[in-house]
């Protein structure tokens, strides 16, 4: 490996799903979990967290293992390598933000399925190095994160006023104002309609800034 | 009538689609056209009605505290509800394995149209999420829990197909080019969420 690890290939790697081919908006994967996880920022956080160690790992454990894998097969053994790593997040959840596990419910368990895991895994880890698979992985799931973060950010803010960060706690920043002057708070922003309108919004802008990212025909 | 009641709730109430998103990406990928996105819709009812009851079985007699004392008594206190996702996917892909050989077989052109989307139920959230609401949620027995995998099976095939319905629509209207195609359907999907949410509180 004569290739520095900060070449230009690698730091494309990184930087390409944060906007120009992101998973959620651009790529349509793992978007599941993205809607129902964002109405406060804390759960997003976790969530996105989750994802990155779950999609670091399977991706390079896949990585190491490429040429072992007999295709036939692949699928299951990807889920398998998902579903273990999965429990591991679960059981670390469980044991020291119990809270934030509980508001999670079922989604953590739906990380397997998550289709931004299979999906990285089929189309990159199957191929590649797992130094590189790394990164990869790396720069999926901040391209992830973000999303889930300006999401959550904004279903928040307009849903409840408050933002619940994580470590800092909760900081109320609309409802002094709603006491003041009769400002109502959007109670449908916290609705589950309003994710998938808040995320379509959030392609409309993406694209109006970045035209090559147009659908011709749909 | 507690049947009944499990089933509607499946369909409306607690869709798969528009209370809990799951299953979107393969909702957003397979909804071009109807004929595909009804094949795929049926599919899932399929999937969800066989593998509800039996991760239900598995949790009961396998999984949960105390489900091993049919094996003896030094089994009793036995906790494995940790296993559960690696158990729960297991039986999904086997029985998504045993489907798409079954829909090869016996309608090569339902085959040919579903192309590469059959196996990815196997990895399609609505499947897992079914299993894991089931049990969350606690039936008290089997009916129960295969009325309520066939149910939101039947309401995400609904979903699908009105969407699909929808989107070969709206191919002859002038969207905005950056709105054009994902966008417009995200949209679309949050105000038919919208409309299904009049049905929350509906009890029978």
């Amino acid at each position: 490996m004569s290739e520095s690890f900060f070449s230009k290939k690698n730091m494309k790697l990184i930087k390409d799903p944060l906007n120009d081919d992101n998973p959620i908006t651009v790529q349509v994967l793992g978007i599941c979990s993205a809607l129902a996880i964002t109405v406060k920022v804390e759960t997003a956080f976790v969530m996105a967290i989750s994802v990155l160690f779950v999609l670091i790992g399977a991706n390079v454990i896949v990585s190491l293992l490429r040429k072992v894998i007999p295709s036939r097969i692949r699928i299951i053994v990807q889920l398998v390598i998902v579903a273990s790593l999965v429990i591991l997040v679960d059981q670390v959840l469980k044991a020291f933000v119990y809270d934030v596990s509980k508001q999670l419910s079922v989604f953590v368990g739906l990380i397997i399925t998550n289709c931004i895991i299979m999906g990285r895994l089929e189309a990159f880890a199957l191929g590649n190095k797992p130094g590189a698979s790394f990164l990869d992985a790396v720069g999926n799931a901040f391209g992830y994160g973000i999303i889930l973060i300006v999401v959550a950010f904004f279903r928040e803010l307009f849903g409840s006023g408050t933002l619940t960060l994580p470590v800092v706690g909760k900081i109320e920043i609309l409802t002094s104002l709603a006491n003041n002057t009769g400002y109502e708070h959007n109670g449908l922003m916290i609705l589950p309609p309003m994710a998938l309108i808040t995320v379509g919004i959030y392609i409309w802008i993406q694209r109006s800034r970045n035209r090559k990212l147009i659908e011709e025909n749909h | 009538m507690e049947y009944i009641n499990i089933f509607v709730k499946g369909i409306f109430i607690e869709n798969m689609i528009f209370a809990y998103f799951l299953g979107m990406c393969s909702y957003l990928a397979v909804s071009k056209t109807v004929t595909t996105a009804n094949g795929l819709g049926l599919a899932v009812i399929f999937v969800l009605g066989v593998t509800v009851p039996i991760n239900y079985l598995l949790e009961n007699y396998v999984l949960k505290e105390g489900a091993l004392s049919w094996l003896g008594d030094e089994y009793a206190t036995m906790d494995l509800s940790f296993l559960s996702f690696i158990m729960f996917i297991a039986v999904i892909a086997s029985t998504v394995q045993i489907v798409e050989m079954a829909v090869e077989k016996f309608a090569p052109a339902l085959y040919g149209a579903l192309g590469i989307f059959l196996p990815l139920i196997a990895v399609n959230c609505s499947i897992l999420g079914g299993a894991l609401f089931m049990q969350e949620r606690q039936y008290v027995n089997i009916g129960e829990a295969s009325v309520f995998g066939l149910g939101s099976g039947v309401g995400w095939w609904l979903a699908i197909v009105a969407i699909a319905a929808i989107r070969e629509k709206i191919k002859y209207s002038h969207v905005p080019g950056p709105l054009r195609g994902l966008g417009i359907t995200f949209i679309i999907c949050g105000l038919m969420g919208v409309a299904f949410m009049s049905f929350m509180g509906i009890e029978l």
